[in-house]
């Protein structure tokens, strides 16, 4: 058996070696280099672009601007799956460049030129007037009487509002003895920062159109670049190579569209279309900045009577992911920590930012930095250790969500909680820090996280796959599940020779996604890939077993019955006799005289559950007060992703997750000029990615339930350990100074700012 | 590929200066990490380009006749830490240009192009303003040596004329003999990040230890090119080394700084650094020193 | 306007090689569309991620920001000159496949050019001087602890004290 262990990853030697081929390296030198032309004003009307001067330059091949796209197909550029039903569909509000400039760095037009010299220079020499209109970037703002107007179908820039009542609010705060806890917390504008830059070529054969781009949901694309260009969709063929990263950035049409469209027209000539890294972080896609406002009315045993939560969230200046984050976020909120009385409203307005999508976590790095800090406060508040008030209030074992069935089967949480207490020593820290004094100090924080695998039941959950045997026994399998470096394909070859009984080494995953070949699949997203492509995974395996057996059943002229594969030898089960390899076998069904078959299975899973996935990070940190610095001691996550497919490589996605949770908590921002509503640090000088040295050692620690509404008793880990850690941390500070840093990130231009206002300073 | 009109490599320090003579309108490349990246900017692109880089007569440390310590201008920041002059003289130099970037950055980055981009914000800068550092500067009329004080005229522009390069930057012996130093760098993260604000100290005791002879601080981002703190050295000079005296020359700091709002810090936050680093920086310096602060 | 080309002779990967070379060309662009050394990525092409970092003369320096030209003369080692010709890999690449830290692969050729830099030394560094000396090279992976944890091990298995543990 191969689930459950480590094996090396199945991409891990040609990576060392550097022999692994990312979209720039496959891309011919023959092909033009496009370039975008972005706005220079947060808001308003293209008026005349004068390309006169750029178009002299010599290796310009041709300058389009938004007045030359002529058929104006609106697309919508969210990774989700299609839904037919035009009411859940994703808001169609972009094209491939704008005359309506909604925020600062917009698609306003595209240079084609032989080479990137001639290419920046002529974006540098074209000349655009523009009728400028007041813009908006505070969320509250936007949605204040005459704020500017966004998009016009969007009074008070709402993209949308849900509302989720449970009880009596209003009647059940009345009850005697509550204390009220209130708070503000406010999430940052932050990026992906994958290091290969969104990058895509596109070039034209046989009137049908191949894009290929560096992207994690390739047949999504196939269909979007159909809408952008009003074509068949049959006529877009998309090519997912290796990608350098995606972290939801890539979960979304950036400006695959666009190249698609320029190539189109220029007769279908090789165009490529590199995002410069300044460009990443403005006009590819921002995770979703959020202010949430918390209400809780808690009893003196320390339990809930009622809650309210007020969600704001940016979305930037179109609609992308829209409110699904938001409404994730709200989700949780309710869930958590469930109580009999609640409130919660959760807007997603639009600003003139740029655009938020999907983000590793999708909603829930945000609503856990607010939920969790606010816990932190109420527990302090009742005079509660945090986390006996948590363990109290958490879901409870045996809890259902209605809506999506979703149940929580074990004691995950206080068995998280248990493991990572003892991983960091935690009892003993959280004493000897409490109520220090002096320039220094120390402090441990905990926080939890809610989150759920794939999206059912909101959205489509669908897998397919492909299996098909060599000559010599092994096979090729393929799904439209992408490796986008999160170690896919390495989960998929273990669950293929688990299922079907043959050696890893012969199981070969496709890795490149071509969707004239790809079985349909949407991709990666939602944490969803290991559980739902193990049901086609386990389902086509079985097939395909069934049909080798029935093949080794004439040939041996055993019953099916009594046959089995092992280790790639059809085994008759009865004496264990090892009747034939598989690789015998398959020679034999391609070309034997009598009965030639090509032994292949391909079948689609759609998969209509849906599995919790929790878990929760303690940091313990180091103040200096005077300098307004916080030094990350020590750290640990603790998760319950169920049964672990490769416990090594599920350990190195929790470090990631982490990672990019401590960025979160403590130092990336994304800001802009309040004048003009240009981004201010966009590229990795000012942007504070953590480094090499920014980190202690990173702890991952698992709690194995197997789910079971799973193909292999797993669920989600790609999101999850990302989504506590930047409040664990927050609360750490707490404990450490007292001080409650209710705006994420904890650099050190909000703690000088709250040192001063608390006195410290 | 960078929008280079045209690229002239320099065979030797006079060959640079003829061919700057020569090229009136084009740019000295060093290293490149900060000319290419303006270029790709396209803040300088399309201009002609003079490359030093190959220069290895203007690499190196060594000891002039009157026991001043000479840089060569091309010396990258990991050639100045690991040079053992610099480890034994002025060790403070070689930790400041330690912090730099990274260490790609810091194995293409040399200390001339970190002083002729004249940015306040150099992590050498800081260091050779409160070393008393003399910048050479060779041209069509030869060579002149000035304060690097005086080498600064504003941000982003240094004292070269029309056919001059940097080819040297010195320690007077007068400078370095006798003094230890610290400098402290305030950045938002530990590596491939750019001074908050940045704060070189040197202190020369007294044979017993007891008397702070002399005091240097320099700083940084706390205006628009690097300074020193001349009122706050005042201050102290000729005072007891004391927990006090070390308090009085961090409060004093406020007076001769002028840093600025920018959306990397405000100037309220960089004024508040630097008072802490002058402190922490002072104490580390005596401590150096051989001296003990008594609280 | 007409070009500018220049003739560049260096040594890469251990082979003596020569070819026409645009001045305005970064040795990133020379390694990769002249010599197809495509382990030299880019990642931000202004020194600022690491994910061409290459080794020159000893030193690691982001290809980038390197003008081509000045490779002349000099002696250049990329991942590629990592694996021995018969295609057995180096240690260093082992490491990285042992300790999982590898993950989409992209800034990897970076980080173990970094690496490399670090085992020639062959002495013993310190967790903090790796971290430093590792510090050009940004991921947003692995959150650089399993990276740790392979240049830790080679580093003391080279030395002979493999059985002191990375932790």
């Amino acid at each position: 058996m191969y689930v459950g262990k480590n094996v090396p990853r199945v991409d891990a030697r040609d990576k060392v070696l550097g022999r692994t081929k990312y979209t720039d390296d496959l891309c011919d030198k023959s092909a033009y280099i496009a370039r975008v032309l972005h706005s220079t004003i947060a808001h308003g009307r293209v008026v005349s672009v004068d390309t006169s001067e750029a178009e002299k330059i010599p290796g310009v091949v041709k300058i389009f601007t938004c007045f030359d796209v002529k058929e104006k197909h609106y697309f919508p550029t969210a990774g989700h799956p299609w839904s037919t039903d035009p009411d859940h569909q994703d808001v169609a509000d972009r094209l491939v460049l704008t005359e309506e400039v909604r925020f600062y760095g917009d698609d306003i037009g595209a240079v084609v030129a032989e080479d990137e010299i001639a290419a920046a220079k002529a974006l540098r020499a074209i000349r655009v007037e523009y009728e400028e209109y007041p813009f908006v970037l505070d969320v509250q703002e936007a949605m204040r009487d005459g704020a500017p107007r966004i998009h016009k179908n969007y009074p008070h820039n709402i993209l949308k509002h849900t509302g989720t009542r449970r009880g009596n609010y209003e009647e059940a705060i009345k009850e005697p003895g509550l204390t009220k806890v209130e708070g503000w917390y406010d999430t940052p504008t932050v990026q992906h920062c994958h290091i290969e830059n969104f990058i895509c070529y596109a070039e034209m054969e046989g009137g049908r159109i191949t894009v290929t781009a560096s992207t994690q949901i390739p047949h999504i694309i196939r269909r979007i670049v159909g809408q952008a260009l009003g074509i068949e969709w049959g006529r877009v063929r998309v090519v997912k190579p290796y990608i350098g990263g995606g972290f939801g950035n890539k979960q979304d049409a950036l400006y695959e569209p666009l190249c698609a469209w320029l190539c189109m027209q220029l007769g279908g000539h090789l165009v490529k279309l590199d995002v410069p890294r300044e460009d990443t972080f403005v006009s590819n896609r921002v995770r979703h900045a959020i202010r949430s406002h918390i209400i809780s009315w808690v009893r003196p045993d320390g339990t809930y009577a009622a809650r309210k939560l007020e969600a704001f969230s940016d979305q930037g200046a179109y609609a992308s992911h829209g409110h699904s984050i938001a409404a994730k976020g709200a989700g949780a909120f309710s869930q958590l920590y469930p109580c009999d009385n609640i409130e919660v409203d959760a807007y997603t307005v639009f600003t003139n930012k740029p655009v938020a999508g999907a983000m590793r976590g999708y909603g829930i790095p945000q609503a856990m930095w607010a939920v969790e800090a606010h816990t932190e406060d109420v527990a302090a508040r009742m005079g509660m250790d945090p986390v006996e008030f948590r363990r109290r209030n958490l879901m409870p074992v045996g809890y259902v969500d209605a809506f999506s069935r979703n149940e929580l089967y074990d004691d995950t949480f206080n068995q998280c909680l248990d493991k990572a207490m003892e991983a960091i020593d935690y009892k003993r820290k959280y004493k000897e820090y409490q109520n220090q004094t002096g320039d220094i100090r120390r402090g441990i924080g905990v926080a939890v996280f809610w989150y759920n695998t794939a999206v059912w039941p909101i959205s489509l959950e669908t897998s397919s796959c492909r299996m098909v045997l060599n000559q010599d026994g092994s096979l090729q399998v393929q799904l439209g599940e992408t490796e986008i470096g999160q170690g896919a394909d390495t989960a998929y070859t273990q669950m293929t020779a688990d299922v079907l009984g043959v050696p890893l080494e012969n199981v070969h995953v496709v890795s490149c996604q071509d969707t004239d070949v790809t079985p349909f699949g949407t991709g990666a997203y939602a944490s969803r890939q290991t559980y739902t492509a193990g049901f086609s995974i386990r389902q086509t395996a079985l097939l395909l077993k069934e049909r080798i057996l029935k093949y080794a059943g004439g040939l041996t002229r055993m019953p099916v019955y009594n046959l089995d594969i092992v280790e790639g030898v059809i085994v008759r089960t009865t004496d264990g006799r090892r009747l034939m390899t598989l690789g015998e076998l398959s020679t034999e069904a391609l070309y034997s005289l009598k009965d030639s078959r090509h032994l292949t299975a391909e079948s689609t899973s759609q998969i209509k559950s849906n599995a919790y996935s929790f878990g929760c990070t303690i940091a313990e940190v180091e103040v200096d007060i005077p300098m307004c610095k916080v030094k990350l001691l020590d750290i640990v996550n603790a998760h319950d992703a169920g049964t672990l497919i490769n416990p090594a490589l599920a350990e190195a996605q929790v470090h990631g997750g982490m990672s990019m949770g401590i960025g979160y908590g403590m130092s990336e921002r994304l800001i802009f000029d309040e004048k003009t509503g240009r981004p201010l640090n966009n590229n990795l000088l000012d942007y504070k990615l953590s480094t090499f040295m920014d980190h202690p050692r990173l702890k991952a620690v698992f709690v194995e339930n197997a789910e079971p509404t799973s193909a292999f008793g797993t669920k989600a880990l790609g999101e999850p350990p990302a989504c506590s850690v930047a409040p664990a941390i927050r609360n750490a500070v707490y404990q450490a100074t007292g001080v409650a840093v209710n705006e994420a990130p904890v650099n050190p231009h909000n703690l000088f700012r709250r040192f001063q206002e608390e006195g410290l300073l | 590929m960078y929008d280079i009109k045209a690229l002239y490599e320099a065979e030797s320090v006079e060959h640079a200066v003829a061919l700057l003579v020569e090229h009136p309108e084009a740019q000295i490349i060093a290293g490149g990490s900060d000319i290419l990246v303006k270029m790709r900017e396209g803040k300088c692109a399309g201009k002609e380009l003079v490359s030093i880089y190959g220069l290895d007569e203007m690499r190196g440390v060594s000891f002039e006749a009157d026991g001043a310590i000479r840089i060569g201008s091309l010396t990258s920041f990991s050639h100045i830490t690991g040079d053992p002059i610099i480890q034994e003289h002025i060790r403070v130099l070689g930790e400041a240009v330690d912090m730099v970037g990274g260490p790609q950055i810091r194995n293409i980055g040399t200390i001339g192009g970190n002083t002729c981009n004249g940015v306040t914000s150099a992590d050498s800068a800081s260091t050779l303003f409160a070393w008393d550092a003399v910048v050479e500067i060779t041209g069509p009329e030869g060579v002149r040596r000035i304060p690097i004080q005086d080498f600064y005229i504003r941000a982003g522009v240094v004292d070269l004329k029309p056919g001059e390069l940097q080819t040297a930057i010195l320690i007077p012996k007068k400078a370095y003999e006798g003094y230890q130093g610290h400098y402290m760098k305030y950045a938002m993260r530990n590596a491939m990040d750019i001074a908050t604000t940045g704060c070189s100290v040197n202190v020369k005791l007294s044979e017993d230890k007891k008397v702070m002879e002399d005091v240097r601080i320099a700083y940084g981002v706390a205006g628009p090119v690097p300074m020193r703190a001349s009122g706050t050295e005042a201050a102290v000079k000729g005072r007891t080394v004391s927990g006090e005296n070390v308090k009085t020359f961090a409060g004093a700091v406020l007076e001769d700084i002028r840093p600025r709002d920018s959306f990397r810090a405000s100037k309220e936050f960089r004024q508040h650094i630097a008072v802490v680093l002058a402190e922490r920086a002072l104490r580390e310096s005596i401590r150096l020193a051989g001296g003990e602060v008594d609280e | 306007m007409s070009r500018q080309y220049k003739l560049v002779s260096c040594t890469i990967n251990g082979k003596q090689v020569e070819k026409m070379v645009d001045v305005r060309a970064s040795l990133t662009d020379m390694l990769r569309d002249d010599y197809r050394l495509t382990s030299v990525k880019r990642g931000c092409e202004v020194g600022e991620c690491g994910a061409c970092n290459v080794i020159i003369d000893g030193e690691c320096f982001n290809s980038c920001i390197y003008l081509a030209v000045w490779a002349q003369g000099k002696e250049i080692l990329t991942l590629e000159g990592l694996a021995g010709p018969d295609g057995g890999i180096s240690d260093i690449q082992q490491a990285f496949i042992d300790e999982a830290a590898v993950q989409c692969g992209f800034c990897t050729p970076g980080f173990i050019m970094s690496a490399a830099a670090i085992l020639e030394a062959k002495r013993e560094f310190t967790d903090d001087e790796i971290r430093k000396r590792m510090s050009g090279n940004l991921c947003r992976c692995t959150g650089y602890e399993n990276i740790f944890r392979a240049v830790k091990k080679t580093m003391l298995q080279r030395l002979g004290k493999e059985k002191e543990g990375i932790l």
